[in-house]
């Protein structure tokens, strides 16, 4: 039986990783999860400098979800070189380095910072609510997001993900200016803007206002939107967005996601992400599925 | 303090019975967290509904090793809280702990220990593991729930928002009204009275302890939802907030700004 997959190259023993902001750098999560059974850690975002993130509350639960405006509070980059990248390489898993910023020239600061880091791919997350350019996120915008993976792709010496925002009309030419810039893959979705109320204090549930959804109540929007891009574009898609169990990241296969990435679920159990594996390979076995790879977009 | 390890189980509930409106007090049954845990700690129980996905953190209030069971006594705030309160004997209960740093109980000065509201129940555990002398002030809206059970550690004295009980007014009106006095303070309660415990404690020079909340995801330290603003830069954050699942709940006061 076959769970391995290649993205761009790099070869993931099985195809799970983690979903950027919820699962620090493995440090804490490693006293649940053997590491070192994951397709991959994808870390939380990292910018050229330290960010202070947003005021709290920074949480809100929602029906079947989650809100989240953390604000990408992060250390920076150096003490990502310093501290986590040598904490990863302690265990066979590929490690994704997710990388956010303010401006283009914030981006490719922190990717020529990573450049010859012992790191196998980056995520760059054009996708975050926060990030502004010319009043639009990077990612809502074909040629700002062509253009950014252009740049991006010109300084990086590993493999680049493109995470996109499920913000925008059409997810298929968010997609294809991805691929256009060079990207190698693209994951997606982020999470959905949105808005909760305390009707009984008459304010905002989190501080920011807005915040992301995910969970299980973004799931189907996120298959669907996993399914178009994938049949949009040749580079490989990294589906996730309210996967919970195994048949939930077999769904995303099938809609044509080449790897998966668990998030808002290790919240609700921090040793979710293996018991997710096992349950993927069961249900290879259950269904004489030989090779993992039959799955992608087998609908 | 060192981390003794976090346990993710199902507990099975011991008992259920309710204090007060809307307060209630739980014993579970957690050998491996009630062996590792310390007053000033708490847990992240899971509801059994699908739809609600965060756990929610609840403060220990005691410990009893030997049974190896832990107290829980909260208040229903929700629907979370509210199917908590409907589990009875024999009940199973996800939860994960402990969770946090805990107080220091290594003191042998005269302390104050002050609790306001559902920020009472882990200043219980903290008083029966204290060995000093301590002067006990416990802040209430109106219905006192845990009076008694605090008397045989130290003398008590109670403040009521409404005035129904003891002094009219906050604990620490209640601490100038009796002219209390000690050498370092433990504290848990709502964010107003903390900001007030903590110019008190500055204004007087002396050892501060606070244990604060916040609305947490994760629990243990790797989501960055339930941080807390510090004075200093934070040597994991590398900016100046503390993650009060894992660096806290409890801080010194001097550390933190409410």
């Amino acid at each position: 039986m076959n769970t391995r997959v290649t993205i761009a190259g790099v070869e993931w023993k099985n195809p799970v990783t983690t979903c950027s902001g919820t699962f620090g750098s493995g440090m804490e999560y490693g006293e649940f999860v053997d590491l070192n059974r994951l397709g991959a850690v994808t870390t939380k975002g990292v910018a050229s400098v330290p960010w202070e993130g947003n005021p709290t509350p920074r949480i809100a639960e929602v029906s079947g979800g989650m809100m989240n405006a953390v604000g990408l509070q992060n250390p920076g980059v150096d003490v990502y070189i310093r501290r986590d990248i040598p904490f990863l390489r302690q265990f066979d898993t590929n490690i994704i380095i997710n990388v956010c910023g303010h401006s283009e020239e914030e981006y490719f600061d922190c990717v020529e910072k990573l450049a010859d880091q012992p790191v196998d791919m980056l995520e760059i997350n054009i996708s975050c609510p926060n990030v502004k350019a010319g009043g639009l996120s990077f990612g809502q915008d074909p040629k700002g997001v062509e253009r950014i993976t252009a740049g991006i792709k010109k300084r990086a010496k590993r493999p680049v993900i493109m995470k996109l925002t499920p913000n925008v009309t059409d997810i298929t030419s968010i997609a294809k200016a991805a691929e256009a810039g060079g990207a190698d893959a693209v994951s997606l979705i982020n999470t959905l803007t949105a808005m909760k109320i305390d009707v009984h204090r008459r304010c905002f549930a989190l501080a920011n206002h807005t915040g992301g959804l995910s969970g299980p109540a973004v799931k189907p929007i996120a298959v669907r939107m996993v399914y178009q891009a994938a049949h949009a574009v040749r580079i490989p898609v990294i589906g996730m967005g309210g996967i919970m169990n195994a048949e939930d990241a077999i769904e995303f296969m099938m809609a044509g996601a080449t790897a998966v990435a668990v998030g808002t679920a290790n919240f609700s159990n921090p040793a979710v992400i293996t018991e997710i594996i096992d349950g993927m390979e069961q249900f290879m076995r259950d269904n004489h599925v030989e090779d993992i790879r039959e799955l992608i977009g087998c609908v | 303090m060192e981390d003794a390890g976090k346990t993710m189980l199902r507990a099975s509930v011991v008992s259920q019975e309710a204090l007060a409106q809307d307060v209630f007090s739980m014993w579970i049954q957690a050998e491996e967290i009630a062996a590792k845990a310390r007053p000033g700690q708490f847990l992240s129980v899971y509801t059994k509904d699908p739809t609600r996905l965060l756990p929610r953190p609840i403060s220990i209030c005691e410990i009893d090793r030997e049974r190896g069971r832990l107290r829980m006594v909260y208040r229903t705030v929700g629907a979370g809280t509210r199917e908590f309160s409907g589990y009875r004997e024999g009940d199973e209960i996800r939860v994960l702990g402990p969770l946090g740093n805990g107080y220091d109980t290594d003191n042998t000065k005269k302390a104050f220990i002050i609790g306001g509201g559902i920020g009472i129940p882990p200043m219980l555990g903290l008083a029966e593991n204290l060995q000093c002398e301590k002067e006990i002030v416990l802040g209430y809206r109106d219905v006192l729930f845990l009076k008694e059970e605090f008397e045989p550690y130290g003398t008590v004295t109670v403040a009521t928002e409404d005035g129904s009980y003891g002094t009219h007014g906050n604990v620490l009106d209640a601490i100038r009204e009796h002219g209390l006095d000690a050498d370092v303070i433990y504290a848990c309660g709502p964010a107003p009275m903390l900001r007030a415990v903590k110019a008190y404690a500055a204004q007087r020079q002396i050892e501060c302890w606070i244990s604060l909340e916040e609305r947490m995801a994760c629990g243990i330290g790797a989501c960055l939802a339930c941080v807390c603003k510090t004075g200093e830069m934070d040597e994991h954050s590398h900016v100046k907030n503390k993650r009060i699942c894992k660096d806290g709940p409890v801080f010194n006061a001097r550390e933190v700004e409410l």
